[in-house]
């Protein structure tokens, strides 16, 4: 396949992991948030909790069902766009996706019928029982495809002999060298995702007084999430960003924008750095804290990039400006989260509006900062798919120019259009709130123009009434 | 070749064997009722169809990432080649379940303004029918292959017969569908389902005897497998079976009582079909090019998934079991969690 054919199938496949990601990373949170809600209702017999539970149920079939699809996308463009990867990888890949298949997919998958259509048709305790099913099967689905992640950054435990990776070790392929930072990392990021989230409901029905009580309870809840991951987050980060100077420190190179490796690093705040004049033009820093930090001593030294041949290096660009985004946000959570606390403390909470309004727009603050880190690590991983082992280049698979030109105008024009729907279909089931009846029949503006068919009308008020 | 390397294969074929069938018939139910959307145009009609499998929908959709990732697992170089060889059809399946899937849920939540998913559940359904229909058509034409990988062109498998085989499958799936309502539900729903099933019936004898000439016609290596002394004698009962099968159905479509009876024979018409492509392809995994030992991953690769599988699958065939018999019976309107 010619290069241009790599570079389409490279920007195919970055565009459907990167809208894929959305999914699990809200609903892996939101699975944990649902159960959780069931079990205080459970314990404390208050009606709210499970109403909650219940509204938030829908919001998760939507984003499950977008996930699902999404996913299974992928599963084939292992195939479709990377045979070389199958082929020299497989023998390692695909046993560990293998298992996120038996072990965590059908798990999720299945219960997802009971968690959905068992509120009257099981026992409650059944009901939550499939709940924390559910919740268990997205963790442990990003328990193994982590495992595999991690794996084609820091490979270890397998050997190679005629060009394909063989496994040695299973227990050195699971638990990779950045396997244990990446997962606490990513684990960490989706329930900080859905925490933001579900603050950020909650935070817009209070400001406009609706649905008081359960808007409280949101509040409580995303908020101690916060205040508590945030901060957490930032450890559990430097120390992946250590893990990455040991095994990739090419990519820490590209993260920071240091070139010279025989002098202690600033921290680049900002800049625009050149690949062909290996400089940063417009650079503002703070010198020797980069050192601080990645050396934890203000004179250590790490390599540059000048230590690495161009063909060595990843793409600056989108590593130094994605790796920004990430921290800068993580940096506005762990502010959201300390200021929410404080006022908590204070019990001025739910009188903040100053604190509380802006707090409606910050839904998107996870997800952005998701993208960006997957941004930064897969970037940072290039010229290689498996580091060190399997460039990109070589594992692309033998389809045309024209065949991935055209699959990829699809895809772009059906995930854009499908998916942008299924968020604002979310938004629509946010706006209606965690009523008692699901459908309001009255209320909704947009019957106006249709009116109702009888049978459109009977199904409706079933449904209704089923509530 | 040692026992260990003789055996792991064959046993990883039967595991994807198994998959892949219950793929076929758990999910062929599924995309059947999305089909018969094309045929029934009353909204609360249609919310009953789709309620009859929405609970499950999501686990039978899992069958085929245990297909693709299994298939990555244990035989990496056929996935390689399979993938690349029937680029365009398995794309095109997957954007087209993209549409299916997202419209059980969207659906509910576009009330009263349906309409589009309407036509996503339905054509979604159709496209992915028909596309899978034409990776097992493609398959069985052979692909070309020069030292693990696919060296043949991006419409190698455009022919009249992967594009019958996709026809096939659409009206296969259908039956399954039609089946599958008449045993969920009752009254007039279940009428309109047993009228379209005998013709769907009817159809899929049609395009089974068509693909069983065609087949042998097009693959010389397959008519030699089935017509020659003592084979013929010895696979005759397939045929038979497929007979009897049919007339089963039928008679459980024209005889109201045992409404299990046609969904029962619709799919013992498929797992013939399937017996039938066995025999036709066994060893092959990339049928006339690649082998089950050929394609096979390191021993160690597939002894380290087989562990996990034979302790999971019970566990994940288990609790499937139970959620089906937790959502058992007839399902009418107004149910639902919407």
């Amino acid at each position: 396949m010619d290069m241009d054919a790599v570079l389409l199938a490279r920007i195919q496949f970055a565009f459907t992991i990167t809208f894929h990601i959305i999914f699990p990373s809200f609903s892996i949170g939101l699975a944990a948030f649902i159960a959780t809600l069931l079990v205080r209702w459970r314990m404390t017999g208050k009606e709210h909790f499970r109403k909650l539970a219940r509204f938030w149920t829908k919001i998760f079939a939507v984003s499950f069902a977008m996930g699902v699809v999404s996913g299974i996308v992928l599963s084939y463009q292992f195939g479709t766009n990377w045979a070389g990867f199958s082929t020299v990888a497989g023998n390692i890949v695909g046993p560990l996706m293998g298992y996120e298949v038996l072990m965590a997919f059908f798990l999720e998958a299945t219960f997802l019928g009971i968690m959905l259509f068992g509120w009257e048709r099981v026992s409650p305790n059944l009901h939550v029982a499939s709940a924390i099913l559910v919740a268990l099967g997205t963790s442990m689905s990003a328990f193994w495809i982590l495992a595999a992640n991690s794996w084609m950054q820091t490979p270890d435990g397998f050997e190679m002999r005629n060009g394909i990776a063989y496994p040695v070790s299973w227990f050195h392929i699971i638990f990779n060298p950045s396997f244990p930072y990446r997962f606490a990392h990513m684990f960490t990021a989706a329930y900080l995702t859905t925490s933001v989230v579900v603050l950020a409901v909650g935070a817009r029905y209070l400001v406009t007084n609706r649905f008081i009580e359960e808007s409280k309870t949101m509040i409580r809840m995303g908020l101690g999430m916060v205040a508590v991951l945030a901060p957490l987050q930032l450890f559990i980060g430097d120390q992946h960003g250590l893990n990455t100077a040991e095994y990739q420190p090419v990519k820490l190179a590209a993260m920071e924008a240091h070139w010279d490796g025989s002098k202690p690093a600033e921290l680049v705040l900002f800049a625009w750095p050149d690949a062909k004049a290996e400089t940063n033009h417009l650079e503002i820093g703070i010198p020797h804290l980069g050192s601080l930090i990645i050396t934890h001593n203000p004179d250590g030294l790490f390599k540059g990039l000048k230590d690495f041949k161009p063909d060595e290096r990843p793409a600056l660009l989108p590593i130094f400006f994605a790796f920004r985004v990430m921290v800068g946000i993580g940096l506005l959570l762990i502010a959201i989260g300390l200021t929410g606390a404080y006022l908590w403390w204070r019990g001025m909470l739910f009188n903040a509006t100053w604190y509380l309004k802006p707090l409606t727009y910050a839904w998107p603050l996870g997800f952005v900062a998701i993208i960006s880190g997957w941004w930064v690590t897969e970037t940072g991983r290039q010229p290689y798919l498996v580091y060190g082992i399997l460039k990109t280049v070589d594992a692309a698979s033998p389809v045309s120019f024209g065949a991935v030109l055209t699959t990829l105008i699809l895809f772009v024009i059906i995930y854009t259009s499908v998916f942008s729907i299924g968020i604002l279909y979310i938004n629509r089931l946010i706006e209606k709130g965690p009523q008692g009846k699901a459908i309001a029949v009255d209320g909704n503006p947009s019957l106006g123009a249709h009116p109702l068919t009888a049978a459109q009308g009977a199904t409706r008020s079933a449904l209704g009434s089923e509530e | 070749m040692d026992i260990v390397s003789y055996m792991l294969p064959l046993v990883w074929a039967a595991i994807l064997a198994v998959a892949v069938t219950l793929y076929v018939i758990l999910d062929g139910f599924g995309l059947g009722l999305g089909i018969l959307f094309h045929f029934e145009r009353r909204e609360g009609q249609r919310d009953v169809i789709m309620n009859t499998i929405a609970p499950f929908w999501d686990g039978n959709q899992t069958w085929l990432v245990l297909g693709g990732g299994g298939l990555l697992a244990a035989f990496p170089k056929a996935y390689g080649v399979i993938m690349s060889g029937l680029y365009i059809p398995i794309i095109v399946m997957l954007l087209a379940l993209v549409f299916r899937g997202v419209a059980f849920e969207f659906r509910w939540v576009a009330k009263p303004r349906q309409e589009f998913w309407d036509l996503a559940f339905s054509w979604g359904a159709l496209v992915a029918a028909f596309s899978q229909g034409v990776v097992l058509g493609g398959l069985l034409q052979g692909l070309a292959v020069q030292g693990d990988r696919f060296a043949g062109g991006t419409f190698d498998w455009l022919t009249p017969f992967a594009l019958f085989c996709g026809v096939g499958l659409v009206v296969g799936y259908a039956l399954l569908g039609t089946t599958w309502l008449i045993y969920k539900t009752d009254g007039e729903l279940q009428d309109w389902a047993r009228n379209l099933a005998k013709i769907a019936l009817l159809l899929v004898v049609a395009a089974t005897a068509i693909i069983s000439l065609w087949t042998p016609l097009t693959v010389p290596r397959i008519a030699e497998r089935w017509f020659t002394w003592p084979d013929i004698a010895l696979f005759a009962p397939v045929p038979l079976l497929v007979i009897y099968a049919a007339w089963r159905c039928w008679h459980g479509i024209e005889n109201i009582g045992n409404d299990a009876e046609p969904f029962i024979a619709a799919v013992a018409l498929f797992l013939l079909g399937f017996v039938g492509l066995l025999i036709s392809n066994v060893p092959y995994l990339v049928p006339a090019s690649m082998t089950v030992w050929e394609a096979a991953a390191a021993p160690g690769s597939q002894l380290f998934m087989l562990v996990g599988t034979l302790l999971l699958l019970p566990i994940i065939l288990g609790y499937t079991i139970f959620v089906y018999w937790t959502f058992r019976g007839k399902v009418r309107a107004g149910e639902g969690y919407h």
